[in-house]
């Protein structure tokens, strides 16, 4: 489906995969799909499929770990050997490290971490299949499945990435865009508290681009919230009806 | 927010960061305030509407130890004079070998282990809890101590009141139906002592339905109609 010429926007106006420039790939929602696990969820972007797994709060391994005042919380961001077409050796790389301290930092201003002292909540994100997205996916994926462990939040998360192709900006950037794009900004946010937990740039967006780009996430983030919430409703389907 | 209502009461289901309404007791960790002074869901539940006092249910919790609570821990290790036991809680809890004896021990002779090894079940009391130092467990109280038959059943510990049920009512159908002694612990374990190992089958099996099926309505009904049917199936208690 790449497009020809290495052109990313077409005459129409349209990206090399048929969507509009404001339009988000085709979402999937599910939670609860690890039963060994407190709260878990799964999330695809499009091609991209991240598995979430939480657990805890419980002790954690080591108690030079623990915090006075409030629980830690550990996130793995992993890619399957399998998740991309050249084989990811599974040892956690540089990139991962970084992007799990990242979805970390996105999680910790919503959960309420104060509730546990001397605890861990440890949140696994695995990456199936990446096709580009992956941070912003996992954010999505770790938030639902914090939610379905009952552990105490603030607000739901999502995240979107904003990319610029030939001078557009678009949406949900995928691995093609990512790739050969100008810019990529990644954002996660709390649209219930008006919260961006999440803010990363690659490459040079003007202030104009930038304000405009973080417009379009905000609003694909409520939508990806909304989403989150369908998917917690359907789960306690009947809890009204009682 | 799905909202109904029946019966002069109204459910509307709120998600983490949902106001819950200013008349909604603020009780942490299910409910909390926000910079703003708005009041929030904290996890998954629904507002109850009992004739003018508005409840919040929580759908999702995490057992977290109160002094006077009677729970069900399962010993996790052995120390030089107390155990630690799991009382899936997010804190593991001791108890110590003087209370367990109920008299002072010689550490010559009075070995934990030769009392409770790790794996063995029991039935306690929280004694005390603060957050700073980890649960301590007592056994003296009636009913208290090594459990010794029957089986434990480990379920959500926010499904615990529906197994209760309104004044004990499901309780009353799962003992009364099937002739075992169930006792649901407040930290989501229930112990079942039943009279054959059949009946004892269909108790973990309306259990788990009642877990799975929380907070529907006509559970109580539907969860009689369960045990006569598997009574039937199983050729039990003709």
């Amino acid at each position: 489906m790449k497009a020809a010429h290495g052109r990313l926007i077409s005459e129409e106006g349209l990206r090399h995969d048929g969507r509009r420039p404001d339009e988000h790939r085709p979402v999937k929602m599910e939670v609860g799909v690890l039963s060994n696990a407190d709260g878990s969820a799964m999330v695809e972007f499009g091609r991209t499929k991240v598995l979430a797994a939480v657990y805890g709060p419980r002790e954690p391994p080591q108690r030079f770990m623990l915090l006075p005042d409030r629980a830690i919380l550990r996130v793995r961001y992993h890619m399957a050997p399998f998740s991309t077409s050249d084989r990811k050796s599974p040892a956690p790389s540089r990139r991962e490290v970084e992007l799990s301290k990242v979805i970390r930092e996105a999680l910790e201003p919503v959960v309420i971490s104060e509730l546990y002292p001397r605890t861990a909540i440890d949140v696994f994100v695995e990456v199936l299949q990446a096709d580009g997205g992956t941070r912003t996916a996992g954010v999505t994926a770790a938030s639902l499945a914090l939610a379905d462990a009952g552990i105490p939040m603030r607000a739901l998360v999502a995240g979107v990435a904003v990319g610029k192709v030939d001078g557009v900006l678009v949406l949900d950037v995928d691995e093609v865009e990512d790739s050969a794009g100008e810019a990529d900004l990644p954002v996660a946010g709390a649209p219930d508290l008006g919260l961006i937990t999440l803010l990363q740039l690659n490459g040079v967006l003007s202030e104009e681009e930038f304000e405009q780009a973080l417009d379009m996430a905000w609003r694909a983030i409520e939508d990806l919230v909304r989403q989150e919430k369908e998917v917690l409703r359907r789960k306690y389907q009947g809890v009204s009806r009682a | 927010m799905g909202q109904t209502s029946s019966g002069g009461s109204s459910r509307t289901l709120v998600l983490p960061g949902d106001p819950v309404g200013e008349d909604v007791e603020a009780r942490a960790p299910y409910i909390y305030v926000d910079d703003r002074g708005v009041k929030r869901a904290a996890v998954p539940g629904f507002v109850d509407d009992r004739g003018g006092k508005k409840v919040f249910v929580p759908l999702e919790s995490i057992y977290i130890p109160k002094p006077g609570d009677i729970v069900i821990g399962m010993v996790h290790s052995v120390g030089v004079t107390n155990w630690f036991v799991d009382i899936n809680s997010p804190y593991m809890a001791v108890l110590n070998l003087q209370d367990f004896l109920g008299r002072p021990f010689n550490p010559a002779t009075d070995e934990p282990g030769r009392y409770l090894s790790a794996g063995d079940d029991i039935k306690a009391k929280v004694l005390a809890f603060d957050r700073t130092r980890n649960p301590l467990l007592t056994v003296q109280g009636e009913g208290l101590g090594k459990i010794v038959e029957g089986k434990i059943v480990e379920i959500a510990p926010a499904r615990i009141p529906r197994v209760i049920g309104r004044k004990g009512s499901m309780l009353e159908v799962l003992s009364s139906e099937t002739g075992c002694e169930i006792f649901a612990a407040v930290n989501g374990r229930v112990h079942v002592k039943c009279p054959n190992p059949e009946v004892e089958a269909i108790v973990i099996l309306a259990i788990k339905t009642i877990e799975r099926e929380a907070f529907t309505s006509g559970l109580t009904a539907r969860i009689r109609k369960l045990i006569e049917e598997e009574k039937v199936v199983r050729g039990v208690g003709k």
